[in-house]
Protein backbone atom coordinates (compact mmCIF):
# COMPACT_ATOMS: atom_id res chain seq x y z
CA UNK A 1 0.00 0.00 0.00
CA UNK A 2 1.28 3.04 -1.03
CA UNK A 3 0.64 6.24 1.89
CA UNK A 4 1.52 9.76 0.70
CA UNK A 5 0.67 12.03 3.58
CA UNK A 6 -0.92 14.52 4.57
CA UNK A 7 -3.00 12.33 6.02
CA UNK A 8 -6.84 11.62 6.46
CA UNK A 9 -8.76 10.02 8.67
CA UNK A 10 -9.95 8.06 5.69
CA UNK A 11 -6.45 7.47 5.02
CA UNK A 12 -5.76 6.10 8.69
CA UNK A 13 -8.85 4.28 8.93
CA UNK A 14 -8.36 2.25 6.11
CA UNK A 15 -5.00 0.99 7.42
CA UNK A 16 -4.95 -2.36 9.85
CA UNK A 17 -2.08 -3.52 12.05
CA UNK A 18 0.30 -5.79 10.30
CA UNK A 19 -0.21 -3.70 6.78
CA UNK A 20 2.90 -3.14 5.18
CA UNK A 21 2.97 0.43 3.31
CA UNK A 22 5.53 2.62 1.29
CA UNK A 23 5.25 5.76 2.51
CA UNK A 24 6.28 9.62 -0.50
CA UNK A 25 6.35 12.68 0.58
CA UNK A 26 7.07 14.93 3.45
CA UNK A 27 7.62 13.06 7.07
CA UNK A 28 9.03 14.98 9.78
CA UNK A 29 12.09 13.76 12.18
CA UNK A 30 12.16 14.46 15.65
CA UNK A 31 13.28 13.00 18.75
CA UNK A 32 13.79 13.38 22.98
CA UNK A 33 14.79 17.63 22.86
CA UNK A 34 12.64 18.19 19.59
CA UNK A 35 9.73 16.92 20.98
CA UNK A 36 10.22 18.69 24.71
CA UNK A 37 10.38 21.99 22.88
CA UNK A 38 7.84 21.56 20.82
CA UNK A 39 5.11 20.58 23.45
CA UNK A 40 2.52 23.67 23.15
CA UNK A 41 3.54 25.36 20.09
CA UNK A 42 5.10 22.74 17.30
CA UNK A 43 7.06 24.57 14.87
CA UNK A 44 4.94 23.67 12.37
CA UNK A 45 1.57 22.17 11.28
CA UNK A 46 1.43 18.99 12.38
CA UNK A 47 -2.12 18.38 11.14
CA UNK A 48 -2.44 15.15 8.88
CA UNK A 49 1.14 14.64 8.53
CA UNK A 50 3.59 11.96 10.17
CA UNK A 51 6.50 11.85 12.91
CA UNK A 52 9.83 10.04 12.41
CA UNK A 53 11.64 9.35 15.63
CA UNK A 54 15.34 9.69 14.28
CA UNK A 55 17.85 11.64 14.59
CA UNK A 56 20.34 10.75 11.85
CA UNK A 57 24.21 10.32 11.46
CA UNK A 58 26.34 13.34 9.97
CA UNK A 59 26.00 13.53 5.88
CA UNK A 60 28.93 12.39 4.41
CA UNK A 61 30.30 14.09 1.58
CA UNK A 62 28.81 13.34 -1.67
CA UNK A 63 25.30 12.00 0.40
CA UNK A 64 21.90 13.13 1.27
CA UNK A 65 21.57 12.11 4.28
CA UNK A 66 23.67 10.21 6.70
CA UNK A 67 22.07 6.81 8.73
CA UNK A 68 18.58 7.56 9.70
CA UNK A 69 16.81 4.51 11.63
CA UNK A 70 14.26 4.57 14.26
CA UNK A 71 14.62 5.52 17.77
CA UNK A 72 12.61 4.05 21.02
CA UNK A 73 9.02 5.44 20.60
CA UNK A 74 7.87 4.93 23.79
CA UNK A 75 10.21 7.62 25.32
CA UNK A 76 7.61 10.07 23.10
CA UNK A 77 5.04 8.60 25.04
CA UNK A 78 4.36 11.87 27.27
CA UNK A 79 4.26 13.96 24.46
CA UNK A 80 2.39 11.51 21.78
CA UNK A 81 -1.31 12.51 23.06
CA UNK A 82 -1.47 16.22 22.55
CA UNK A 83 0.13 15.84 19.05
CA UNK A 84 -2.40 13.78 18.19
CA UNK A 85 -5.30 15.74 19.46
CA UNK A 86 -3.52 18.87 17.23
CA UNK A 87 -4.33 16.33 14.12
CA UNK A 88 -0.83 14.30 13.98
CA UNK A 89 -2.02 11.28 11.71
CA UNK A 90 1.29 9.10 11.76
CA UNK A 91 4.49 8.05 14.09
CA UNK A 92 7.17 5.83 12.86
CA UNK A 93 9.04 4.42 15.17
CA UNK A 94 10.19 1.65 17.15
CA UNK A 95 9.05 -0.68 19.70
CA UNK A 96 6.02 -0.27 22.34
CA UNK A 97 3.35 2.61 22.76
CA UNK A 98 1.91 3.19 26.47
CA UNK A 99 -1.83 2.95 26.93
CA UNK A 100 -2.68 6.59 26.74
CA UNK A 101 -0.91 7.40 23.48
CA UNK A 102 -2.96 3.61 22.77
CA UNK A 103 -6.19 5.44 23.23
CA UNK A 104 -4.99 8.72 21.72
CA UNK A 105 -4.34 7.05 18.65
CA UNK A 106 -8.41 5.21 18.61
CA UNK A 107 -9.65 8.69 19.92
CA UNK A 108 -7.81 10.65 17.01
CA UNK A 109 -7.53 8.29 14.53
CA UNK A 110 -4.25 7.98 13.83
CA UNK A 111 -1.43 5.21 13.26
CA UNK A 112 1.71 4.42 14.65
CA UNK A 113 4.10 2.16 12.37
CA UNK A 114 7.39 0.47 13.12
CA UNK A 115 10.83 0.17 11.08
CA UNK A 116 13.20 -2.43 12.13
CA UNK A 117 15.80 -0.29 14.27
CA UNK A 118 19.15 -0.69 13.44
CA UNK A 119 18.56 -0.90 9.62
CA UNK A 120 19.74 2.69 9.38
CA UNK A 121 21.97 2.71 6.53
CA UNK A 122 19.04 0.42 4.31
CA UNK A 123 16.61 3.36 4.95
CA UNK A 124 18.71 6.25 4.34
CA UNK A 125 18.45 4.92 0.88
CA UNK A 126 14.73 6.26 0.76
CA UNK A 127 15.49 9.83 1.62
CA UNK A 128 15.78 12.03 -1.32
CA UNK A 129 16.08 15.57 0.88
CA UNK A 130 16.11 16.68 4.12
CA UNK A 131 16.11 20.19 5.63
CA UNK A 132 16.17 21.64 9.62
CA UNK A 133 13.17 23.47 9.94
CA UNK A 134 13.60 24.08 13.77
CA UNK A 135 15.75 24.09 16.86
CA UNK A 136 19.51 23.84 14.96
CA UNK A 137 20.88 24.39 18.07
CA UNK A 138 19.94 20.64 19.12
CA UNK A 139 22.54 19.71 16.98
CA UNK A 140 22.00 15.76 15.82
CA UNK A 141 18.04 16.39 17.61
CA UNK A 142 17.34 19.41 15.55
CA UNK A 143 13.49 18.79 14.02
CA UNK A 144 14.04 17.39 9.97
CA UNK A 145 11.48 17.74 7.44
CA UNK A 146 12.59 14.67 4.44
CA UNK A 147 11.33 13.78 1.61
CA UNK A 148 11.10 10.51 1.13
CA UNK A 149 10.02 7.77 -1.20
CA UNK A 150 9.13 4.60 -1.01
CA UNK A 151 9.67 4.55 2.76
CA UNK A 152 9.34 1.02 3.67
CA UNK A 153 6.95 0.75 7.29
CA UNK A 154 4.51 -1.71 8.78
CA UNK A 155 1.34 -0.35 10.90
CA UNK A 156 1.98 -2.08 13.92
CA UNK A 157 -0.99 -0.21 15.55
CA UNK A 158 -4.24 0.91 13.94
CA UNK A 159 -6.83 3.48 14.59
CA UNK A 160 -9.20 0.55 15.86
CA UNK A 161 -6.00 -0.23 18.58
CA UNK A 162 -5.06 -3.37 17.41
CA UNK A 163 -1.37 -3.83 17.79
CA UNK A 164 0.28 -6.13 16.18
CA UNK A 165 3.58 -6.24 18.57
CA UNK A 166 1.14 -8.31 20.97
CA UNK A 167 -0.70 -10.45 17.94
CA UNK A 168 2.47 -11.31 17.01
CA UNK A 169 4.18 -12.22 20.01
CA UNK A 170 1.17 -14.16 21.41
CA UNK A 171 1.06 -16.27 18.24
CA UNK A 172 5.16 -17.35 18.42
CA UNK A 173 5.38 -17.63 22.13
CA UNK A 174 5.48 -21.57 23.60
CA UNK A 175 5.38 -22.98 27.11
CA UNK A 176 5.38 -19.87 29.18
CA UNK B 1 60.03 -3.59 28.59
CA UNK B 2 58.40 -2.38 25.54
CA UNK B 3 57.59 0.68 24.93
CA UNK B 4 54.85 1.91 23.00
CA UNK B 5 53.27 5.28 22.01
CA UNK B 6 50.13 6.23 22.85
CA UNK B 7 49.77 7.90 19.54
CA UNK B 8 49.43 4.11 18.28
CA UNK B 9 46.44 3.50 20.68
CA UNK B 10 44.54 6.78 19.29
CA UNK B 11 45.41 5.77 15.91
CA UNK B 12 43.62 2.48 16.46
CA UNK B 13 41.04 3.59 18.33
CA UNK B 14 40.14 5.92 15.57
CA UNK B 15 40.21 3.27 12.89
CA UNK B 16 38.17 1.02 15.28
CA UNK B 17 35.22 3.27 15.57
CA UNK B 18 34.81 3.43 12.30
CA UNK B 19 34.97 -0.44 11.45
CA UNK B 20 33.10 -0.97 14.14
CA UNK B 21 30.30 1.07 13.23
CA UNK B 22 30.20 0.17 9.22
CA UNK B 23 31.30 -3.40 8.98
CA UNK B 24 30.34 -5.97 10.86
CA UNK B 25 31.44 -8.92 12.19
CA UNK B 26 31.47 -12.14 10.60
CA UNK B 27 30.08 -14.20 13.51
CA UNK B 28 27.65 -11.68 14.21
CA UNK B 29 26.40 -11.77 10.09
CA UNK B 30 26.56 -15.44 10.08
CA UNK B 31 24.28 -15.82 13.26
CA UNK B 32 21.90 -13.52 11.68
CA UNK B 33 21.78 -15.99 8.51
CA UNK B 34 21.40 -18.79 10.49
CA UNK B 35 18.20 -17.11 12.48
CA UNK B 36 17.22 -16.55 8.50
CA UNK B 37 17.14 -20.15 7.82
CA UNK B 38 15.22 -21.13 10.59
CA UNK B 39 12.53 -18.37 11.67
CA UNK B 40 8.98 -19.39 11.07
CA UNK B 41 7.57 -15.79 10.92
CA UNK B 42 7.06 -14.17 7.90
CA UNK B 43 7.60 -11.11 9.36
CA UNK B 44 10.18 -11.97 11.32
CA UNK B 45 11.92 -13.38 8.19
CA UNK B 46 11.09 -10.32 6.65
CA UNK B 47 12.99 -7.91 9.00
CA UNK B 48 15.83 -10.11 9.53
CA UNK B 49 16.56 -9.91 5.29
CA UNK B 50 16.28 -6.25 6.04
CA UNK B 51 18.90 -6.50 8.85
CA UNK B 52 21.00 -8.64 6.42
CA UNK B 53 20.67 -6.17 3.55
CA UNK B 54 21.41 -3.18 5.63
CA UNK B 55 25.07 -4.87 7.00
CA UNK B 56 26.33 -5.01 2.95
CA UNK B 57 24.29 -1.41 2.33
CA UNK B 58 26.33 -0.45 5.25
CA UNK B 59 30.08 -2.30 4.28
CA UNK B 60 30.01 -1.40 1.06
CA UNK B 61 29.35 2.48 1.10
CA UNK B 62 31.30 2.66 4.77
CA UNK B 63 27.78 4.00 6.26
CA UNK B 64 26.77 3.62 9.80
CA UNK B 65 24.34 0.43 10.24
CA UNK B 66 22.54 2.73 13.24
CA UNK B 67 21.90 6.32 13.67
CA UNK B 68 22.72 5.51 17.27
CA UNK B 69 26.72 5.11 16.93
CA UNK B 70 26.26 4.49 20.42
CA UNK B 71 28.73 5.07 23.82
CA UNK B 72 32.19 3.88 23.27
CA UNK B 73 33.18 1.24 25.64
CA UNK B 74 37.08 0.57 25.69
CA UNK B 75 38.57 -2.14 26.97
CA UNK B 76 41.92 -2.28 27.36
CA UNK B 77 44.45 -5.24 28.20
CA UNK B 78 47.55 -3.47 29.03
CA UNK B 79 50.91 -5.85 29.34
CA UNK B 80 52.19 -5.30 32.74
CA UNK B 81 55.78 -5.22 30.74
CA UNK B 82 54.55 -2.26 28.86
CA UNK B 83 55.86 1.62 29.16
CA UNK B 84 53.22 4.20 27.53
CA UNK B 85 55.49 6.96 25.91
CA UNK B 86 54.14 10.05 24.65
CA UNK B 87 51.55 11.08 26.80
CA UNK B 88 48.67 9.95 29.05
CA UNK B 89 46.70 6.53 28.12
CA UNK B 90 42.99 8.44 28.83
CA UNK B 91 43.87 11.45 26.77
CA UNK B 92 45.29 9.07 23.88
CA UNK B 93 41.60 7.33 24.37
CA UNK B 94 39.36 10.25 24.14
CA UNK B 95 41.27 11.79 21.26
CA UNK B 96 41.02 8.45 19.12
CA UNK B 97 37.12 8.50 19.69
CA UNK B 98 36.70 12.11 18.91
CA UNK B 99 39.19 11.45 15.88
CA UNK B 100 36.94 7.96 14.23
CA UNK B 101 33.71 9.89 15.27
CA UNK B 102 34.83 13.09 12.80
CA UNK B 103 36.39 11.18 10.25
CA UNK B 104 33.78 8.56 10.22
CA UNK B 105 30.70 10.75 10.15
CA UNK B 106 29.32 9.08 13.08
CA UNK B 107 27.06 10.72 15.65
CA UNK B 108 27.78 12.30 18.22
CA UNK B 109 25.58 10.84 21.06
CA UNK B 110 27.18 11.69 24.37
CA UNK B 111 26.39 14.84 26.89
CA UNK B 112 28.47 16.54 29.43
CA UNK B 113 26.02 15.92 32.28
CA UNK B 114 23.27 13.68 32.70
CA UNK B 115 20.81 16.75 34.11
CA UNK B 116 21.88 19.67 32.15
CA UNK B 117 22.13 17.83 29.01
CA UNK B 118 24.73 19.89 26.62
CA UNK B 119 25.97 17.65 23.52
CA UNK B 120 29.88 17.37 24.07
CA UNK B 121 30.26 17.51 20.30
CA UNK B 122 32.69 15.09 19.85
CA UNK B 123 31.31 11.40 21.26
CA UNK B 124 33.75 11.72 24.27
CA UNK B 125 34.75 10.97 26.82
CA UNK B 126 34.68 7.49 26.62
CA UNK B 127 33.94 4.69 28.90
CA UNK B 128 37.47 3.23 29.39
CA UNK B 129 37.54 -0.19 31.64
CA UNK B 130 41.49 -1.08 31.97
CA UNK B 131 43.06 -4.56 33.38
CA UNK B 132 46.31 -5.01 33.96
CA UNK B 133 47.54 -8.41 32.82
CA UNK B 134 50.94 -10.27 32.37
CA UNK B 135 52.86 -9.62 28.93
CA UNK B 136 54.29 -6.46 27.18
CA UNK B 137 51.23 -6.30 24.26
CA UNK B 138 48.08 -3.91 24.66
CA UNK B 139 44.83 -5.32 23.68
CA UNK B 140 42.36 -2.72 22.54
CA UNK B 141 38.41 -3.47 22.04
CA UNK B 142 35.50 -0.77 21.14
CA UNK B 143 32.39 -1.52 21.70
CA UNK B 144 29.72 1.16 20.53
CA UNK B 145 26.74 0.44 22.28
CA UNK B 146 23.06 1.91 21.59
CA UNK B 147 21.47 4.05 24.14
CA UNK B 148 18.12 1.84 23.01
CA UNK B 149 19.28 -1.40 24.39
CA UNK B 150 21.37 -0.13 27.16
CA UNK B 151 17.98 1.50 28.82
CA UNK B 152 16.70 -1.48 28.79
CA UNK B 153 19.46 -3.67 31.06
CA UNK B 154 19.13 -4.51 34.55
CA UNK B 155 20.89 -5.67 37.87
CA UNK B 156 19.33 -7.61 40.81
CA UNK B 157 20.42 -8.44 44.13
CA UNK B 158 19.62 -12.11 44.59
CA UNK B 159 19.48 -13.99 48.26
CA UNK B 160 22.31 -16.42 48.40
CA UNK B 161 19.85 -19.06 48.58
CA UNK B 162 18.11 -18.13 46.08
CA UNK B 163 17.33 -20.77 42.89
CA UNK B 164 18.39 -20.94 39.62
CA UNK B 165 15.24 -20.97 38.52
CA UNK B 166 14.45 -16.93 39.78
CA UNK B 167 17.55 -16.30 38.51
CA UNK B 168 16.13 -17.59 35.19
CA UNK B 169 12.72 -15.73 35.69
CA UNK B 170 14.50 -12.55 36.14
CA UNK B 171 16.85 -12.90 32.76
CA UNK B 172 13.70 -13.82 31.49
CA UNK B 173 11.40 -10.55 32.42
CA UNK B 174 14.63 -7.99 31.63
CA UNK B 175 14.56 -9.57 28.02
CA UNK B 176 10.98 -9.60 27.80
CA UNK B 177 10.74 -6.05 29.18
CA UNK B 178 13.32 -5.43 26.85
CA UNK B 179 10.58 -6.63 24.71
CA UNK B 180 10.62 -4.98 20.75
CA UNK B 181 12.19 -1.48 21.96
CA UNK B 182 15.79 -2.76 22.12
CA UNK B 183 15.74 -4.45 18.93
CA UNK B 184 15.71 -7.94 18.73
CA UNK B 185 17.39 -10.02 17.60
CA UNK B 186 19.59 -9.55 21.05
CA UNK B 187 22.97 -10.63 22.28
CA UNK B 188 22.09 -10.96 25.96
CA UNK B 189 24.75 -11.00 28.70
CA UNK B 190 24.38 -12.25 32.24
CA UNK B 191 26.92 -11.55 34.81
CA UNK B 192 26.15 -13.67 37.80
CA UNK B 193 28.28 -13.40 40.87
CA UNK B 194 30.90 -10.92 42.21
CA UNK B 195 29.51 -7.46 43.82
CA UNK B 196 27.33 -4.58 42.74
CA UNK B 197 29.75 -3.23 40.62
CA UNK B 198 31.55 -6.10 38.92
CA UNK B 199 28.25 -7.79 38.08
CA UNK B 200 27.45 -5.09 35.49
CA UNK B 201 31.10 -4.94 34.07
CA UNK B 202 30.69 -8.84 33.57
CA UNK B 203 27.60 -9.14 32.21
CA UNK B 204 28.90 -6.28 29.53
CA UNK B 205 32.16 -8.27 29.02
CA UNK B 206 29.67 -11.73 28.23
CA UNK B 207 28.58 -9.60 25.30
CA UNK B 208 32.45 -9.77 24.25
CA UNK B 209 32.69 -13.04 23.49
CA UNK B 210 32.72 -14.30 19.84
CA UNK B 211 28.81 -14.61 19.05
CA UNK B 212 28.18 -18.40 19.44
CA UNK B 213 30.87 -19.68 21.17
CA UNK B 214 29.62 -21.03 24.61
CA UNK B 215 31.30 -20.99 28.09
CA UNK B 216 34.08 -23.03 28.62
CA UNK B 217 32.52 -24.28 31.53
CA UNK B 218 30.36 -27.25 30.79
CA UNK B 219 27.35 -26.34 33.47
CA UNK B 220 27.33 -22.65 32.04
CA UNK B 221 27.73 -24.10 28.79
CA UNK B 222 24.34 -26.06 28.89
CA UNK B 223 22.44 -23.20 30.81
CA UNK B 224 23.59 -20.91 28.37
CA UNK B 225 21.61 -23.34 25.38
CA UNK B 226 18.73 -23.91 27.53
CA UNK B 227 18.00 -19.87 28.18
CA UNK B 228 18.58 -18.95 24.47
CA UNK B 229 16.16 -21.99 23.75
CA UNK B 230 13.52 -20.02 26.96
CA UNK B 231 14.63 -16.81 25.35
CA UNK B 232 13.14 -17.19 22.29
CA UNK B 233 10.02 -19.18 23.46
CA UNK B 234 9.36 -15.94 24.48
CA UNK B 235 7.93 -15.14 20.95
CA UNK B 236 9.46 -11.40 20.64
CA UNK B 237 10.85 -12.14 17.05
CA UNK B 238 12.78 -9.84 14.96
CA UNK B 239 11.69 -5.85 16.26
CA UNK B 240 9.26 -7.61 18.20
CA UNK B 241 6.55 -8.63 15.08
CA UNK B 242 7.04 -11.80 16.77
CA UNK B 243 8.94 -15.03 15.55
CA UNK B 244 11.53 -17.48 16.89
CA UNK B 245 14.35 -15.20 16.75
CA UNK B 246 14.35 -12.91 19.83
CA UNK B 247 18.34 -13.68 20.51
CA UNK B 248 21.19 -14.86 18.85
CA UNK B 249 22.68 -16.32 21.85
CA UNK B 250 22.92 -15.71 25.68
CA UNK B 251 26.17 -15.37 27.36
CA UNK B 252 26.58 -16.29 30.89
CA UNK B 253 29.67 -14.98 33.14
CA UNK B 254 30.51 -15.93 36.80
CA UNK B 255 32.89 -14.53 39.95
CA UNK B 256 32.95 -15.42 42.64
CA UNK B 257 31.13 -13.26 45.18
CA UNK B 258 30.33 -12.91 49.04
CA UNK B 259 28.61 -15.12 51.37
CA UNK B 260 25.71 -13.42 51.28
CA UNK B 261 25.06 -12.23 48.11
CA UNK B 262 24.05 -13.30 44.85
CA UNK B 263 24.34 -10.11 42.50
CA UNK B 264 22.74 -10.73 38.76
CA UNK B 265 23.26 -8.50 35.91
CA UNK B 266 21.51 -8.74 32.61
CA UNK B 267 23.35 -6.34 29.89
CA UNK B 268 20.87 -6.19 26.92
CA UNK B 269 22.53 -5.62 22.99
CA UNK B 270 21.23 -4.96 19.51
CA UNK B 271 21.14 -7.08 16.77
CA UNK B 272 23.55 -4.11 15.19
CA UNK B 273 26.65 -4.98 17.49
CA UNK B 274 29.69 -3.22 17.11
CA UNK B 275 32.50 -4.91 18.81
CA UNK B 276 35.90 -4.75 17.31
CA UNK B 277 39.39 -5.43 18.69
CA UNK B 278 43.33 -5.37 18.26
CA UNK B 279 46.15 -6.03 19.55
CA UNK B 280 49.62 -3.87 19.48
Amino acid sequence: MILKPPLTDKDVKELKAGDRVLITGKVYAARDAAHKRMEGNPPFDVKGQILYYASPTPTPPGKIIGSIGPTTASRMDAFTPELLKKGLKGMIGKGSRSKEVIEAIKKYKAVYFVVPGGVAALLSKHVKKSRIIAYPELGPEALLELDVVDFPAIAAIDSEGNNILELGKKKFRHGI
Amino acid sequence: MREISVKKITEALKNLCIEANTNVSEDVEEALNKALAREDSPAGREVLRQIIRNIEIARKEKLPLCQDTGTAVVFIELGQDVRLIDGMLEEAINEGVSLGYHKGFLRKSIVDDPLKRKNTGDNTPAVIHTEIVPGEKIKIGLLCKGGGAENRSAIKMFKPTSSKEEIEQFILETVEKAGPDACPPFIVGVGIGGNFDSVTLIAKKALLRPVGRHSSDILIAKWEKELLKKTNDLGIGPMGLGGRTTALVVNIEKRPCHISSLPVAVNIECHAHRYKEITL
